[in-house]
């Protein structure tokens, strides 16, 4: 009997309680932010969409390596004697035409391990999160700064070099073959 | 009212369908500016802002919301049985629109002054289990129908207290017209039953703190009879998805939130009648002051709606403060907690009105 | 003549308000009482051991995140000081100091969900709101320094990814600070509430036996009165510098074992985390954070296990290494998949709305248990 009364009380008082704390709440100011119009500072950390300082790149194709999703395609073309392709901000010197640097966003995770190993830092995070597409197509960013027909003339340009070179190596090993014939 | 639309137009029916139309009007405010609060007041307590896009401070939000649900396709499942599927929400919305027949909204503006107000109130609302029952078992869903007989349990078993709570006022009163019993608490709040009544005496003052009781009861199992948190288990969200109407959408699903808010505010009314003098004003009629007559009716509807709107926040504050019961914990808060106290409320209060 | 009846049976999931996330539960009914509860899981498989057989290692910290989102930090701390014992690191103090605070801030963070979420399956959905709002606090003072709010890839072999940021230590007192009255503030709105306690107190009582047999961790354990906590029964990184206590369930509103003290448990111990804040956030030594981090991480062979006390129970990773560059077997014993199996015994006899409870105050996260 004791324990009915008592139940009847704890009820009562209980939620008299809660009703207190949620009145006070009434006139507490909102906590929440109108997003589109107001928006956060973010931290100077922030981890969101990748960019790419193609000025600075070198092709090492570190980051890609150290990416756990694959989300990063680069390809690169060997650049050819007398070509000059300038030097990083870091004085690097490059040596790689940077032909293809796609990052996929769509599959990126963003943990930054592929911003650590880039030796000129060129890949960073940046602040901006809202860049969704309605195509998964469009979420494919390019960074390589080479249109495509420049990259199609620097193979180009990479594989005559190359043909050139061969062509060289094969007359120089033919000549010494040949000189080395008489002497045999 | 009747009578003089009656006197008016000559013709009974289209007397009977412009008295009516006063509380759809009432109705549908109450839904649409219900709605808004629910979000509002919800929003407010939980620190947030609520609505604020459409229109002036969200105020058009439940309007838009109303437009879209009218435009919706009514998609329906292929098992259901449609005959009682679209029936259930019309019976339930008819079961609490009835009940404004019998509530005065002020000394004029009233549908029938029924000498039987408060009886009919009890017995029409009950009409509302019924259409829960046919939506939940005519969805064909195991969720709606599990929320359907909870429903029904519940209701039934909540107008218990409510009648007996209702009976005791009726001991005190003498009458069973709303009208009669808002009458009896004029002048004074101090007037109102739940301060024990319009008489000076000793009476008056041992009555105040079972009033008291009895407007704590009354209000709790009013409470679970229009299906509000804590007693929203025939709607629990997080057990039952939606309840009965898992299953419904446009507006067919709008019937049924158009009948709980409509509920609400018939129950915030019978509350306030039967403890907080129903129109009357707690301090007196501008009207009376400077000789205006017409005034005072749109002062009482006025003051009617007031406390009506003032449950009804009250109804939403322990929305938003409290956790929801179980449905076991429902019946015994009824049959063990709820029905003797209102009993021992009664037999005092019959006891003290004897004396 | 006897009616024939049959049960009914109710998929509750995988789209259900309060399955959290994508269990699907198959209950067999009859009217409300439930007679038998079957999970499903699977719907969130991620094969996350498979996956990490052909990472790096340090490329598989950032899948450890995922492995319970809601306290991604544990994971790492636990992957981490495994491989660190695969290879015999020793992190540098600093390190240790900030991983510590770091796991502690993120407890408080995933007890503040499942305390939330615990009372909004019941039905309080206002706490559950005050409880994020709090947490946001939490995730803003680790998005300053490791720039996620969620997935932090922050604890790495051998150090972290960043130092702390210059504010942190001040952010993390004055969070301290304020989270102690809205600790109070939550007992009177929903502990204390007569109609929480009537939902919670007495139901899914978990028995030690039972808790014990079914390999339960964390605080489903704890909530059946076991003072078993691997911080101090097992001490891994610097937890046995620190005082703090071990609350269990003492059946304060019920039985011991039931779901009010499982909820009890959290809350408590994010008081005791608030504590080894404290104690740890002024002692913070200077140094290199990523001084140990081996340049490159090939583990000598051999098998490692190492476990932690992650906020849903015993976390632990088990690695073959073969000598390469890529861990050659991963296994992770969620503390969520192995505390779900206690479900089935605690939900027989109970009603639907107790399942909703009991499956709220164990606490799972689904990227854990189907990984």
């Amino acid at each position: 009997m004791n324990q009915y009364f008592k139940n009847t009380w704890l009820g009562i008082y209980t939620v008299l309680v809660g009703m207190k704390i949620t009145f006070k709440h009434l006139f507490t100011p909102a906590v929440t932010i109108q997003y589109p119009e107001v928006k956060l500072k973010l931290p100077e950390r922030e981890r969101n969409r990748l960019y790419v300082n193609m000025d600075d790149c070198i092709g090492c194709d570190q980051c890609s390596r150290a990416c756990p999703v694959n989300c990063i395609e680069i390809e690169t073309v060997k650049s050819i004697t007398g070509e000059d392709l300038g030097t990083t901000s870091n004085g690097k010197k490059k040596a790689l035409w940077v032909t293809k640097f796609n990052i996929d966003f769509a599959k990126c995770c963003y943990c930054q391990l592929c911003v650590f190993p880039c030796p000129t830092d060129c890949i960073y995070m940046t602040d901006v999160f809202e860049f969704s597409e309605y195509d998964r197509n469009n979420l494919v960013y390019k960074f390589a700064t080479l249109t495509e027909e420049e990259a199609s003339e620097k193979k180009l340009n990479f594989e005559k070099f190359t043909a050139e070179k061969e062509a060289q190596k094969a007359e120089a090993a033919a000549k010494q073959k040949d000189e080395q014939k008489p002497a045999s | 009212m009747y009578q003089y639309f009656y006197d008016l137009t000559g013709n009974t029916i289209i007397a009977t369908l412009i008295v009516a139309v006063f509380p759809l009007v009432n109705v549908l405010l109450v839904a649409l500016i219900g709605v808004y609060l629910e979000r509002k007041v919800s929003a407010w307590i939980q620190d947030r802002i609520g609505p604020n896009r459409t229109g002036p401070l969200g105020l058009f939000q439940t309007v838009a919301d109303f437009l879209k649900m009218l435009q919706k396709e009514d998609a329906t499942s292929t098992e259901i049985d449609s005959k009682l599927y679209n029936i259930a929400p019309v019976l339930v919305f008819t079961g609490s629109f009835a009940a404004y027949a019998a509530i005065p909204f002020s000394s004029k503006l009233i549908g029938s002054e029924a000498d039987v107000g408060i009886f009919y109130v009890l017995a029409i609302s009950s009409l509302v289990v019924g259409g829960i029952l046919m939506a939940g078992w005519a969805s064909n869903n195991k969720y709606s129908m599990l929320g359907a007989m909870r429903s029904a349990a519940q209701i039934i078993s909540y107008e218990i207290p409510t009648a007996i709570i209702v009976l005791s006022i009726v001991m005190f009163t003498g009458t069973l017209s709303l009208d009669k019993i808002s009458d009896m608490q004029t002048a004074s709040f101090w007037n109102w039953n739940i301060f024990g009544g319009a008489e000076l005496g000793l009476t008056k003052f041992l009555m105040i703190p079972f009033m008291f009781i009895g407007f704590l009861i009354i209000f709790i199992s009013t409470l679970a009879e229009v299906n509000r948190t804590p007693f929203d288990i025939p709607e629990a969200e997080s057990e039952l998805v939606a309840g009965y109407f898992t299953e419904y959408c446009g507006m067919k699903w709008a019937m049924f939130m158009l009948s709980e808010y409509g509920n609400m505010f018939a129950v915030s009314a019978i509350v306030s009648i039967l403890f907080f003098g129903g129109y009357h004003s707690p301090i007196g009629y501008l009207g009376n002051s400077i000789g205006v007559e017409w005034l005072i009716p749109f002062e009482q509807a006025f003051w009617f709606l007031a406390k009506g709107w003032f449950f009804i926040l009250v109804q939403m504050w322990l929305r938003w403060t409290l956790p929801r019961l179980r449905v076991d914990q429902l019946m015994s808060l009824c049959w063990k907690y709820l029905i003797p106290y209102a009993f021992v409320n009664l037999i005092i209060i019959g006891i003290i009105s004897l004396l | 003549m006897a009616l024939k009846t049959e049960h009914m049976v109710l998929n509750m999931g995988p789209q259900h308000p309060s399955t959290h996330g994508v269990l699907r539960l198959e209950l067999e009914i009859e009217g409300e009482l439930v007679n038998k509860v079957t999970p499903h899981l699977g719907y969130l498989h991620r094969c996350f051991e498979k996956h990490a057989e052909a990472m790096q290692y340090n490329q598989v910290v950032p899948y450890t995140d995922r492995l319970d989102y809601l306290a991604s930090i544990g994971n790492n701390f636990g992957y981490a000081l495994a491989v660190e014992k695969l290879m015999g690191i020793q992190v540098p103090e600093r390190v240790e100091y900030i991983r510590v605070i770091m796991a502690e801030l993120q407890r408080i963070a995933s007890h503040l969900v499942a305390i939330g979420s615990n009372g909004a399956d019941i039905g309080a959905l206002t706490p559950f709101l005050y409880l994020f709002r709090d947490r946001e606090h939490i995730l803003s003072i680790i998005e300053e320094t490791c720039g996620a709010r969620m997935l932090y890839n922050y604890i790495w072999i051998g150090g972290l990814s960043h130092d702390i940021h210059p504010d942190f230590v001040r952010k993390t007192k004055e969070f301290v600070n304020y989270f102690k009255p809205t600790i109070v503030e939550l007992d009177n709105l929903l502990s204390f509430n007569k109609i929480f306690i009537e939902r919670t107190a007495n139901i899914g009582i978990l028995p030690v036996d039972t808790a014990i047999n079914f390999g339960a961790s964390g605080p489903t354990l704890r909530g059946s009165g076991i003072k078993f906590d691997l911080r101090r029964d097992d001490p891994y990184s610097i937890y046995d510098r620190f005082d703090f206590e071990i609350p269990v369930g003492k059946g304060l509103m019920g039985t011991v074992g039931d779901c009010w003290d499982r909820y009890n448990v959290r809350i408590r111990e994010m008081e005791q985390s608030l504590r080894i804040i404290e104690q740890a956030v002024d002692n913070i030594p200077e140094g290199d954070v990523q001084s140990a981090i081996p340049k490159r991480i090939k583990p000598p062979k051999g098998t490692v296990y190492k476990r932690v006390e992650n906020p849903r129970g015993e976390l632990g990773y088990f690695i073959i290494s073969d000598g390469t560059v890529n861990p050659f077997r991963v296994k992770v014993r969620a503390p969520s998949f192995v505390n779900l199996e206690v479900l089935g015994e605690l939900c027989k006899g109970n009603l639907v709305a107790d399942i909703i409870a009991i499956l709220g105050s164990i606490d799972i996260v689904l990227g854990e248990v189907d990984r």
